[in-house]
């Protein structure tokens, strides 16, 4: 099938930039009807407005991935979508119908719950078969449908049994079964592995991986892990009160965040932020850290900005680099003053130009707290924030 | 009670608390305990303490206070009334003679009337049983529809309700009865139902609506998406859960409506008066000989099936109870 990207309509703090492709990332088709259009949407809680003139258009078979941290309205955005909570205004749009005001079932839409909300008194098959018993479907046709999302999620055994004697990891498969029998294009995920524990969240993220690439639905999943929307997604909406901050392939947020607060939220451990001002030098600009200057030659700027501006200087921790640097980077001396072991990685905690840095290195590091090492990275690499607006530069 | 959800609380925290104070805590105490063989090992030693034997000497007393009449009761009721004018009203009776049982259950005396209290028996159980259904259910679906459906004004609705069941329904009285007589039902079975039902809703739907309040929301949210509506979330999804609460519910509608006194001397009318209100007319008898013997069984006769409620429910008695009590 067909996957296409629509470029995002309208954003209130990201200045307007299309979702060019990026390996992995779908290619763009702007023409194509958007399988979910969310458009100027208004939610309040009573008085309190939670999310304002939000506008967000879904491709048929994207993985969109919803992030950000608790309250940022992620999931108030997947509820209305469902349409399990009113809206103030605005329209929804769900395979070219206007769903706005259609009672959640009939937005050809299946939902997985952070919970599972399984039917504690129902057993796993009638669980899956609630929604089309009431539907009034054949009982041939009903139990056809069980069986195939029995075998594509391998729930064969287990088809008797209770919630309640079921472990976690296949409870949220069954409840997955359940969004999937309802044969629809839509898949809705609440935050549908924060309930398990890390090495079945790996194992079930990975499934689902496998399920979107097999049936090829458009799915809007919303989470506040950034591995899970990292790995999962093809594009990435970043939020934060309300409002959607950037969107773009993972690639494209991880490498060139439009602000300072997604550079902050994608990464782990997160960027190392600076506070700085930019200065004229003979071939260009370099951006002035305390007593430290970093040149900005290689640097790739929106647009050219004047010398004497405040900035935000922020660097990854995996683009430090240690020991000597090639030609062009930027290097300096720093002495070790905490290093942290995390077995694949190690974390060595140095400073520059006063203020903390955190480097991340091969596990197999010999560096040892109190030793001065030589450490340097890419200013190409690097990301500058105003100050004030905290926008990229 | 388990609705889906494994909950990593409890057992969890505590081994971490108790990790925590391995580590922390006092270093030297723990080498110690590992070699063994001190004196602080193995199970807590039982400690008999003056203030324990003073707090079983009160229970003793409590109890013996409050099982006293109990036991008064059952031996008058056994005895011959001869042997009841002697006096002695501890004294086992001479032989077990269960005449006044029998007379109290089938040919006591109400003015005219000689059936016994087995009337009135019937009587409450015509009246109890519907009551109770119709209240609890009228109390879940409300319970139901204020916690889950965002209906408007809900919050008001809830508000009035609660007064309702802060208000002594004395006074209430008089307007029902003439209500009830204008649309001609008054002294009717019909009648005390409706008013059983109306004075159980408040505190039906209290319980109701905390149990509800209680689920996750989520499972209302999966139902929606799998197209319930009103009734069908209600009945397939809600109240295949709600067991233990329809338990607690009954309870308390049983002994209520069982024990109710004045609402079924006033509405329930001449010939549907339930047994409290005959008890009442069979010991206040005032001609001829005071029959202590019939009076008593007849008494544990009427108290009987909520007793037998309690023994019963047990466990389930105390909660409702507490449901009365529960957060708001």
């Amino acid at each position: 099938m067909s996957k296409t990207t629509a470029a995002s309509r309208k954003r209130d703090i990201a200045p307007p930039t299309t979702a060019g492709p990026v390996d992995g990332a779908p290619a763009v088709s702007p023409q194509a009807e958007p399988s979910v259009s969310v458009r100027e949407l208004d939610i309040a809680f009573g008085a309190h407005r939670v999310i304002t003139g939000l506008d967000l258009d879904i491709a048929p078979g994207e993985f969109l991935v919803l992030l950000g941290p608790s309250g940022c309205g992620k999931s108030t955005l997947l509820n209305a979508i469902a349409g399990l909570l009113d809206i103030a205004d605005g329209e929804i749009w769900i395979d070219g119908r206007n769903v706005t005001w259609a009672e959640p079932k009939d937005r050809g839409i299946g939902m997985v719950f952070q919970s599972y909300a399984l039917y504690p008194r129902m057993s796993v098959e009638k669980n899956l078969s609630f929604g089309l018993r009431i539907a009034g479907l054949p009982r041939a046709e009903i139990d056809a449908r069980v069986k195939r999302v029995a075998d594509l999620l391998q729930l064969d055994g287990l088809l008797k049994r209770r919630p309640a004697e079921l472990s976690g990891g296949q409870r949220q498969r069954v409840a997955i079964g359940r969004a999937l029998v309802r044969n629809v294009d839509v898949f809705l995920f609440d935050e549908p592995l924060s309930n398990l524990d890390a090495k079945l969240r790996n194992e079930l993220r990975v499934e689902i991986k496998k399920l979107h690439q097999r049936l090829g639905n458009t799915m809007i999943y919303v989470t506040h892990d950034q591995i899970e929307a990292m790995t999962l997604a093809d594009r990435i909406a970043v939020m934060r009160g309300g409002v959607i901050q950037q969107l773009g392939p993972p690639k494209e947020i991880y490498r060139r965040p439009v602000n300072r607060f997604v550079a902050g939220f994608i990464g782990s451990p997160s960027m190392n932020f600076f506070a700085g001002r930019l200065e004229k030098t003979g071939t260009g600009l370099c951006v002035k850290l305390g007593d430290v200057d970093v040149p900005l030659d290689r640097y790739g700027f929106l647009a050219q900005p004047e010398a004497g501006r405040e900035v935000t200087f922020g660097i990854r921790p995996e683009h430090v680099g240690l020991g000597e640097a090639p030609a062009g980077h930027f290097a300096i001396k720093g002495k070790v003053e905490l290093v942290e072991a995390m077995g694949a990685d190690t974390i060595v905690w140095t400073s520059l130009a006063g203020h903390p840095l955190t480097i991340r290195t091969d596990g197999e590091t010999e560096i040892r707290p109190g030793q001065t090492i030589e450490f340097g990275f890419d200013p190409a690499n690097a990301c500058l924030f105003d100050a004030e607006t905290d926008l990229r530069l | 009670m388990s609705v889906g959800t494994a909950s990593p609380r409890g057992p969890h925290r505590e081994s971490a608390a108790l990790a925590f104070r391995g580590t922390a805590g006092s270093n030297d105490s723990v080498p110690a305990r590992q070699r063994g063989k001190s004196a602080e090992r193995g199970r807590r030693p039982r400690q008999l303490t003056a203030g324990r034997i003073g707090l079983y000497c009160f229970v003793a007393v409590a109890a013996v206070f409050f099982l006293l009449p109990a036991v008064v009761m059952v031996l008058t009721s056994l005895k011959t009334m001869p042997e009841i004018r002697s006096g002695s009203i501890f004294a086992l009776p001479a032989s077990l003679d269960l005449a006044a049982w029998a007379k109290a259950w089938s040919s006591a005396c109400t003015g005219l009337d000689c059936e016994g209290i087995r009337v009135g028996f019937w009587n409450s159980v015509i009246i109890t049983a519907p009551s109770t259904v119709f209240s609890i259910a009228a109390g879940a679906l409300l319970g139901y529809a204020l916690s889950f459906w965002r209906v408007k004004g809900a919050d008001i609705l809830f508000a009035v309700l609660l007064l309702g069941a802060f208000l002594p329904y004395q006074i209430f009285l008089y307007p029902m009865v003439r209500a009830f007589s204008m649309v001609g039902l008054y002294n009717t079975l019909l009648c005390i139902i409706i008013v059983h039902v109306v004075f159980g809703l408040p505190i039906m739907t209290l319980i109701f609506r905390n149990f509800y309040a209680g689920l996750p929301v989520e499972l209302f949210n999966a139902a929606r998406v799998d197209g319930g509506g009103f009734f069908r979330i209600f009945w397939n999804v809600m109240l295949p859960m709600s067991t233990p609460i329809l338990i607690v519910a009954a309870i308390l509608q049983i002994t209520n409506i069982w024990n109710d006194f004045i609402l079924g001397l006033v509405f329930a009318g001449r010939e549907n008066l339930p047994m409290t209100v005959q008890l009442n007319n069979v010991v206040n008898s005032t001609y001829g000989e005071r029959e202590y013997n019939l009076n008593m069984a007849a008494t544990i006769l009427t108290a009987a099936v909520p007793l037998l409620v309690y023994f019963v429910s047990g466990r389930w008695f105390v909660r409702g109870i507490a449901a009365g009590a529960v957060k708001g």
